[in-house]
């Protein structure tokens, strides 16, 4: 496989949430808004991208019987660095974001390709697979984030941009229930709907 | 009241699927069958109910601020909080493991229907998340926690087996193609939260 496509193709064909239905629990949960959406994005892909790297270097020497504790050693390991970094800088957000940074331990994505991609492929490889899946988790998080938070309070990463726009005026107003937590859920799927009837390979049966 | 107050606050309020999204990727992945789907739901309550008052303990005799005191009261000052990610997914690896050796000796009935799901739980953010959920909440004593453990795993037992049941007739009603399987399966689920949205605010 060439390196690109490792990069590429989780975008659109192998899209972890779309597609393979990796880590939803996030996704759905932080994306009320902008900010946290991309923090928790960003956060995503350096767990994934260094735990696929060092699993990667290490996957001569881990024993199979025991992987799976080996995994979350050192998934849990590079979360705890996460969190503190993030309650360091950004602190706020790291309130927002509450136990979901925990979660990141947990997030099926982190596991899964470590378990199908890192322990049988070459470092670099690894590594640019897990940039790759981050990369379209997090892209995923900004559209539901950028949808959520344009039209159920109005603003854009906190700037009131319906209000300038003066849309307020004209008898517009907020659709309070995207905030909400079903709504995350049927927006996910209207984006499966409109992925998949564009790309009928990914289609069930 | 207090307990049966929590109960079912963390059964139909704060339910772990449809208020939280915990554990949404083998809800989505196992939930194909009623009869499979029960055996995840009530292995994760089982493992919730052990996993969360061990981690309370741990909480509260290691690893919160000035929790080492009842060892020496030089130790009051020591906060091991940053910690608590780490043991507490030991903890649950451990326990499920040990839960998984105790029902394969004692119950091989019960280990051949729970059996394939036991490891998975181990990555279950439900159960990650419980313990997390019980560290920022603050509960007083350890049956509140029970009783949080027992109603959260509960709650996501009926979600899994609710969405079991509906997909299960699923299979026999004309859906666009392009939304068969995992599309369908998030919007009824977010139709499904919808409806668990009423019962909000209710105080026992």
């Amino acid at each position: 496989m060439k390196k690109f496509d490792l990069i590429k193709l989780p975008f659109n064909k192998e899209n972890p949430i779309t597609v393979q239905v990796l880590g939803i629990c996030s996704c759905l949960a932080v994306t009320a808004q902008l900010k946290p959406a991309v923090v928790m994005a960003i956060s995503v892909t350096v767990v994934v991208a260094l735990a696929n790297l060092i699993i990667s270097l290490l996957r001569n020497t881990i024993p199979p019987r025991i992987r799976i504790i080996v995994q979350l050693v050192i998934v849990s390991t590079l979360v705890i660095l996460v969190n503190q970094v993030l309650m360091a800088f950004v602190y706020d957000v790291s309130k927002q974001l509450s136990v979901y940074v925990g979660l990141i331990i947990t997030n099926c994505i982190v596991m899964g390709r470590l378990e199908a991609f890192a322990m049988t492929n070459k470092p670099l490889d690894s590594l640019l697979d897990g940039i790759g899946n981050g990369l379209g988790y997090g892209i995923i998080l900004v559209i539901l984030g950028f949808v959520r938070e344009l039209f159920g309070r109005g603003t854009l990463w906190g700037y009131p941009i319906i209000e300038k726009l003066g849309l307020y005026n004209i008898g517009y107003e907020n659709n309070g229930f995207i905030i909400m937590a079903p709504m995350a859920l049927i927006l996910v799927g209207i984006i499966i709907w409109i992925q998949r009837s564009h790309d009928k390979e990914l289609q069930e049966k | 009241m207090e307990y049966f107050n929590i109960f079912i606050k963390s059964v139909f309020i704060d339910n772990m699927i449809f208020a939280f999204f915990l554990g949404m990727c083998s809800y989505l992945a196992v939930s194909k069958t009623v009869k499979t789907s029960f055996g995840l739901g009530v292995a994760v309550t089982f493992v919730l109910l052990i996993t969360v008052p061990v981690n309370y303990l741990i909480d509260k005799y290691l690893l919160s601020p000035g929790a080492l005191s009842w060892l020496s009261p030089s130790l009051a000052g020591v906060d091991l909080s940053f910690l608590s990610l780490i043991l507490f997914i030991a903890v649950i690896a451990a326990i499920v493991q040990i839960v998984e050796m105790v029902i394969e000796r004692y119950s091989p009935s019960l280990y051949n229907s729970l059996g394939i799901f036991l490891p998975l739980i181990a990555v279950n953010c439900a159960v990650l998340g419980g313990s997390l959920f019980m560290q920022q909440r603050g509960y007083s004593n350890i049956g509140e926690v029970t009783c949080f453990a027992l109603g959260s795993g509960i709650g996501w037992l009926l979600a899994i087996v609710g969405i079991a049941a509906i997909r299960e007739r699923l299979r026999y009603s004309a859906i666009p193609p392009a939304l068969k399987g995992v599309g369908i399966t998030f919007i009824i689920t977010g139709l499904m939260g919808i409806a668990f949205m009423s019962f909000m605010g209710i105080k026992l």
